[in-house]
């Protein structure tokens, strides 16, 4: 996912196939310019997932929102930068929950876009192969794990996302909501990711959440989750 | 405990009257819809609290916390919020319907001007849905500004006195991506004699009819 998050000068992406880690290329070189994280463009039209998700929701979603997410991203990590080169540890600190918020945005809106799909190319659906095996493993059946995770959905009270997630210590899958633009990191890796802030539905449901909740599975992209396990 | 059970107070204006800073569309759902919803989850939850009371299931208790917390934070804050609004064409509208809570936020934040320009970068910095606050500490009496997050209210030993609901659906159908817009329109429909009502009342006086709900959480 890193590649699609940032688009590195053309320097810099050949100091870093060169086989150099970006941090001491960073410091090798001071004409090094650290890459500028950019929207990525979605892998379908804005009106692609209609009816699930109407043309304008995605299209504000993507432009303004996910766009908003990545500038205040980069101007935090300029400020961090900033910070470091004066060694300004107390303003290190400041920044963190900042570039929690805007980094996750942009990592979490970006994974979304990828595990949607229109439904007549690829969207809806069951999931195939291990992803199958392992969410039966967790959840019994198909049909169960999604009643749970819409009731996660539903569950989340202010802004936030669920995700299936994939405990890297034990293997299994497993639902897990996380508020506000906390990005899913650590010993859990993501593999679907559900949008639940209003921005993502409003527009088209209202307070009516529970319906963008059922319908989404309908634009969900399972062989993306499934490469991600 | 008693199960109380609480009902959505009307509002004092018509859902078109804060138009056009705020519209009907976004009134009726957010007064019929959202608020009735944190209602009938709060009375849903005093329920089943009342029932693991008179079972003493101390854990069950516990576990009904995190929903009474947020669906009465949520019935009190949109209580307050409604009414600290009102339409712009009212007198109470301006800042001169409320000379003590002036004088005092002019002293301590330099002009009202830069008092609302404060609380309106306070309310753009809310990462995720949440609320922002004018307040008033009850020990020291200073007037202070803070935000809550999702349904929480304003913590104990502060007086609310102006609440702006911030979540996305309070102006998103109108706004949308434009928070801004929103957060700057609200001084036109600002209350300001609910305000001075509140600056000079005592604490419990705020909340009204909620002030023993407030108390449970």
């Amino acid at each position: 996912m890193s590649a699609t998050l940032f688009r590195t000068s053309t320097a810099a992406r050949s100091a870093l196939r060169a086989g150099a880690a970006t941090r001491a290329a960073s410091a090798a070189s001071t004409s090094f310019v650290r890459g500028k994280a950019t929207l990525p463009d979605l892998p379908y039209d804005y009106g692609a997932l209609e009816p699930t998700i109407s043309g304008k929701i995605m299209e504000l979603h993507h432009k303004n929102h996910h766009q908003t997410y990545v500038n205040s991203f980069n101007t935090a990590t300029e400020q961090l930068q900033a910070a470091e080169s004066k060694q300004d540890i107390a303003a290190q600190i400041a920044l963190q929950p900042v570039i929690n918020f805007h980094g996750g945005g942009h990592i979490n809106h970006t994974l979304f876009w990828e595990n949607l799909a229109p439904s007549k190319n690829g969207g809806g659906g069951e999931p195939a192969g291990q992803l199958k095996t392992a969410i039966e493993t967790s959840y019994g059946s198909l049909s169960s794990f999604k009643t749970k995770f819409n009731a996660a959905l539903a569950g989340i009270q202010g802004s936030g996302w669920a995700w299936l997630v994939k405990d890297t210590e034990t293997g299994q899958v497993q639902i897990r909501t996380y508020a506000n633009q906390d990005p899913v990191v650590g010993k859990y890796k993501p593999l679907l990711g559900i949008d639940a802030w209003e921005h993502a539905y409003y527009l088209q449901y209202q307070n009516r959440k529970a319906e963008y909740f059922s319908a989404v599975w309908d634009v969900v992209n399972w062989k993306t989750v499934e490469k991600r396990l | 405990m008693a199960s109380a059970k609480y009902s959505l107070p009307p509002l004092p204006y018509a859902y078109d009257a804060l138009e056009p800073s705020i519209s009907a569309q976004i009134m009726t759902l957010h007064h019929t819809k959202h608020h009735q919803t944190y209602i009938n989850n709060l009375n849903a939850t005093l329920a089943s609290q009342a029932t693991a009371t008179s079972k003493q299931d101390i854990v069950a208790s516990l576990h009904l916390q995190n929903a009474l917390n947020f669906n009465a934070g949520g019935h009190i804050n949109h209580t307050l919020f409604w009414e600290n609004l009102v339409p712009a064409s009212s007198p109470n509208a301006q800042p001169t319907a409320a000379p003590k809570l002036a004088a005092a936020l002019t002293a301590h934040f330099g002009s009202l001007e830069k008092f609302q320009e404060k609380f309106t970068a306070m309310l753009l910095g809310l990462k995720g849905s949440g609320w922002g606050w004018l307040v008033q500490d009850t020990e020291t009496g200073n007037l202070e500004l803070t935000t809550s997050r999702d349904q929480d209210i304003v913590p104990v030993g502060k007086k609310p006195i102006l609440g702006v609901d911030f979540w996305e659906h309070a102006y998103y159908l109108q706004y949308l991506n434009d928070k801004a817009s929103y957060a700057k329109g609200i001084w036109k429909i600002t209350n300001w004699k609910v305000l001075e009502a509140r600056y000079e009342s005592g604490y419990e006086g705020v909340f009204g009819p909620l002030a023993g709900l407030r108390s449970s959480i």
